[in-house]
């Protein structure tokens, strides 16, 4: 009996074990695959796989991703990372599970180089020249390009034109205006500027650095400086003030949040919205008569500098096919009329030049976007900057409720100083 | 007749009775299950092979094998009857329980984390390629790979001059005869067989392993159809264990993972390293956590304990009204009630934190009230734990129905002809008979409350935060306040994390213990 159990085992496994190996096969593949390349029919070539986030701009790569394929005798394998997408690859990439290109933001760089997870993209002078030199600035770190920009995306001032007819001048005349509506019960809320309970820092910045408020100094070559932290010095207590004063008038609110602020403003509650070329979608929808500007200053302010935000290709480093991701990424996606079908599929603004002309005709808003976000600052893409939004939020939050401007902006000052100082 | 083993079914042993009474009999069914049952094991295992053979993990790989072995052999055999009951408990046990408890541990004296995940070799590969740039003035080739003699080699055609050179890990050599296609590309050359790119594109790991060495530095690929002369200048020295570059030298530290520079200054790319107690060190020492520890750990405990208390309360008082022999239309109150148990507690939080919003929150419209709810400390405490007693009252309600229906009627209506009223009956008989039942449920609750930091993050953050202590919120919970320390600023730093849970496990830990240790005094009064 036992020597029956034995051999069934046995049996047993060397089935299981065949199951095992026939279904990993391909998967180990290129693992193992570099010394025996020549036995490989050219069709079943390579495999490129690619990483994006969210369900649109993933299913938008996709022909685009497989025409490259076509072209170029490989596979590409296209996959939609839905939470936390910036960890998901770096820890991927370390575990070398990871991808070939990884598509996302460009603030992501700075984490991305200290993990090791991209690797620099060889643009040539020619291709920089053809996007927008905020784009190309932004994927720039330590002196390297880091990626090839696709999109260029910041905030801008969209009104309510039925409401207000010209685009305020300074800021203290949205914030009087919309008070005004709200006074005459033609509007609910006097702003819709996201706040909510943890506060916001991408969309209060703005406001924060035309009043005069920094988060870091810079540095010879004019990068942010990550050893001046002035989050919570200076002129920077007096911005926190300022954001205190619309707080307690009432345009600011922490009752405004991500969910509820566009909504508002197309059901037509609000005069002004604060947001960027992913709100023009529902406002479209909602059949009201808008206009898009850039975010006024304060009077006697500094500009109002909103944050901009680029979308890109990574070459992940430790990737399978380094020379096919560096093919689709610098020769591939920079070409004009990958850019102009992109934003046919998915609508951002496009980072090159030439398909942003292409697409400016159809689509005023964006070269209003465009407008609005020329004297932005790329979003500062080293490490240390995660260690600025939650205490950005937190004191903002309480500033609106009514906090003291200078314990605030003190303690924010602390708790970024304590994260930085590791 | 024998007794029936206890895994065959009582009539299958009494047919067979006759023949072999004293052994359990093996059927065909019985064998074709139990091979099923046992080849998906199997097969699952044995999934992981080749990766570990790929990742040349040979301790897991072995610990696989034995564990398939074992199960096999355990499972074939007509033997160990007890163990078959006991190892498959055994082995969740240790893969869910006890791995993820040493792991945490191992990790607690580690500084794994943003910037220091992977090996020192993987830091130096990391800043040398990130400091390779171009060598100024040098032209950007255009690249056709091709085979020259069976071996792979470069065809580089400056843009410039339109003159053809071979490239290859012996240095670069002039090509005569070549002819150039539209874009520049190499298309043929005598001597050579260019590759076409589907036949490139196959061969892409080869290409970039290609280093053709140069006198300002070297030409890699760059893509398939581009290829750059490009210089690190940051490279690695052995002799003095550092990086030479810029700023430099950059000296390995071990303690730290990084290379230091004389001025103090770090390299970001770092490796992992271990650090030894200095992140529970850390925790102990940090003025940040010591001052704020005792009212986060307060508010922890009353959260955890007013959450198990109020469900309870809540659950119990439900299940009562329905146990009564009077009440009508029971199934369906049990589907209503079940209803917030059973909808997803992610999507239920978000909407209860919108529902509490000052101004457009449902709460407030249909209260006519302007409270800012999770805007105040004691508003947002008591939200909190109104939302989490919504979610968490069907599950008490559920367990409590359960254990009553093992409370025979009789006791009760014993207790009525005794001359006890309602309250009494309840407060004598039926109550502690649930307690009995349900007291390790509570203490479960409890543990699993004092880490609900869905419950928390999802709501308020922790929030709200006073304005001069932006680090420590009014309802943050140990396990939320820790969070944002480790991961909410800056880079996530897994080892001071883990370091933080072991911390957090040795409270729960301690108070679980102490819980059923009451629980089973209980037993002993009631048995």
């Amino acid at each position: 009996m036992r020597i029956r159990a034995l051999a069934t085992l046995a049996g047993l496994a060397l089935a299981a074990a065949a199951c095992g190996n026939s279904a990993e096969a391909p998967a180990a593949a290129p693992t193992s695959a570099a010394p025996a390349p020549s036995s490989a029919a050219p069709a079943a070539g390579g495999k490129l796989v690619i990483w994006s986030e969210g369900a649109k701009r993933t299913a938008a790569l996709k022909p685009f991703a497989e025409q490259f394929g076509a072209e170029n005798g490989v596979t590409v394998e296209i996959k939609e990372i839905t939470e936390n997408p910036q960890q998901t690859f770096v820890t991927a990439s370390q575990q070398g599970s990871g991808p070939d290109v990884m598509v996302g933001a460009h603030d992501w760089i700075g984490n991305m180089v200290q993990n090791g997870a991209v690797e620099p993209v060889n643009l040539t002078d020619e291709q920089k020249a053809g996007f927008n030199p905020v784009a190309v600035k932004a994927v720039t770190f330590n002196g390297q390009v880091y990626g090839a920009p696709y999109a260029v995306e910041n905030l801008a001032l969209i009104r309510n034109t039925d409401l207000v007819a010209d685009a305020p001048a300074t800021f203290d005349e949205v914030a009087a205006k919309g008070l005004a509506l709200k006074k005459d019960g033609k509007v609910k809320e006097a702003l819709c500027l996201q706040v909510a309970q943890v506060g916001d820092a991408y969309h209060a910045y703005p406001l924060f650095s035309s009043a005069g408020g920094s988060l870091f100094g810079a540095t010879a070559t004019g990068d942010p400086d990550p050893k001046q932290v002035q989050i919570g010095t200076g002129d920077s207590v007096k911005a926190w003030g300022k954001l205190g004063e619309l707080g307690k008038k009432g345009v600011l609110k922490t009752s405004i949040t991500p969910e509820n602020s566009i909504p508002t403003f197309a059901k037509g509650d609000c005069a002004f919205l604060v947001s960027g070329p992913w709100a023009m979608n529902d406002v479209r929808k909602s059949g009201l008569k808008y206009d898009i500007s850039a975010i006024p200053a304060f009077e006697g302010g500094k500009p109002a500098t909103p944050f901009v935000g680029v979308q890109a290709f990574f070459v992940a480093a430790k990737g399978q096919n380094k020379t096919l991701a560096q093919e689709f990424v610098t020769n591939y996606v920079t070409n004009t009329d990958v850019a102009k079908a992109l934003y046919d599929a998915d609508p951002r603004p496009p980072a090159l030049t030439a398909a942003m002309d292409l697409v400016k005709g159809n689509d005023p808003d964006l070269a209003k976007f465009l407008d609005a976000g020329k004297d932005g600052l790329p979003m500062p893409a080293i490490p240390e900057m995660s260690a600025i939004w939650e205490p950005f939020g937190i004191a903002e939050a309480s500033v609106i409720k009514g906090g003291d401007a200078a314990k605030a902006a003190g303690a924010a000052q602390k708790a970024v100083e304590k994260s930085l100082a590791k | 007749m024998s007794a029936p083993s206890v895994i065959d079914p009582p009539k299958k042993a009494a047919r067979h009775s006759a023949a072999r009474p004293a052994r359990r009999q093996v059927t065909t069914a019985f064998v074709v299950t139990r091979v099923a049952v046992l080849a998906v094991a199997a097969a699952l295992l044995l999934y992981a092979v080749p990766p570990l053979v790929a990742a040349e993990s040979w301790v897991a790989l072995a610990v696989v094998i034995a564990v398939s072995a074992v199960l096999g052999y355990l499972y074939l055999s007509r033997r160990f009857v007890p163990a078959k009951y006991l190892v498959p408990g055994t082995i969740f046990l240790l893969a869910f329980q006890v791995f993820p408890v040493l792991f945490t541990f191992s990790t607690s004296v580690t500084n794994f984390g943003d910037g220091h995940r992977g090996t020192k070799a993987e830091a130096v590969t990391a800043i040398e390629a990130s400091s390779l740039k171009q060598v100024p003035g040098s032209p950007s080739y255009q690249l056709s790979a091709a085979t020259k003699d069976g071996e792979l080699v470069f065809l580089l055609t400056d843009p410039a001059t339109k003159q053809v050179q071979e490239g290859s890990t012996d240095g670069l050599a002039p090509v005569e005869g070549a002819t150039l296609g539209m874009t520049g590309k190499v298309t043929a050359a005598p001597g050579y067989t260019v590759l076409t790119t589907a036949q490139a594109a196959a061969r892409g790991k080869e290409i970039a392993a290609i280093t053709v060495p140069t006198r300002g530095g070297a030409i890699k690929a760059n893509g398939l159809s581009r290829a750059v002369e490009a210089k690190a200048s940051m490279v690695y020295d052995a002799s003095c264990d550092c990086i030479q570059g810029e700023n430099g030298p950059w000296k390995a530290s071990e303690a730290t993972g990084y290379f230091v520079n004389p001025a103090g200054d770090v390299l970001s790319q770092g490796w992992q390293v271990n650090v030894g107690l200095d992140n529970f060190v850390r925790v102990m020492t940090d003025p940040t956590i010591n001052t704020n520890f005792l009212g986060v750990f307060a508010w922890n405990l009353t959260f955890a304990l007013g959450s198990v208390l109020t469900t309870f309360a809540l659950g119990m008082a439900v299940a009562l009204a329905l146990h009564h022999p009077k009440m009508r239309g029971v199934k369906i109150y049990r589907i209503l009630l079940i209803l917030p148990y059973a909808m997803p507690a992610f999507a239920m939080l978000l909407i209860w934190r919108d529902m509490f919003n000052k101004d457009f929150g449902l709460v407030n419209q249909l209260t006519g009230l302007t409270t800012d709810w999770l805007g105040q400390p004691t508003t947002a405490r008591l939200a909190v734990l109104l939302v989490n007693l919504w979610l968490g009252f069907p599950y008490m309600f559920l367990v409590t129905t359960g254990a009553l229906q093992a409370i025979p009627r009789e006791l009760t209506e014993a207790a009525g002809l005794d001359g006890a009223n309602a309250w009494n009956a309840f407060r004598r008989v039926t109550l502690p008979l649930l307690l009995v039942a349900l007291s390790p449920l509570l203490v479960a609750s409890f543990a699993f409350n004092f880490n609900n930091f869905n419950a928390i993050q999802l709501t308020t953050a922790g929030g709200p935060f006073d304005v001069d202590s932006i680090r420590v919120g009014a309802t943050d919970l140990l396990i939320t306040y820790t969070f944002r320390l480790a991961f909410g600023s800056g880079s996530a730093q897994f080892g001071f994390a883990a370091a933080i849970s072991v911390f957090i496990f040795a409270i729960v830990a301690v108070l679980s213990a102490v819980g059923f240790r009451r629980t089973r005094k209980q037993e002993d009064v009631y048995r």
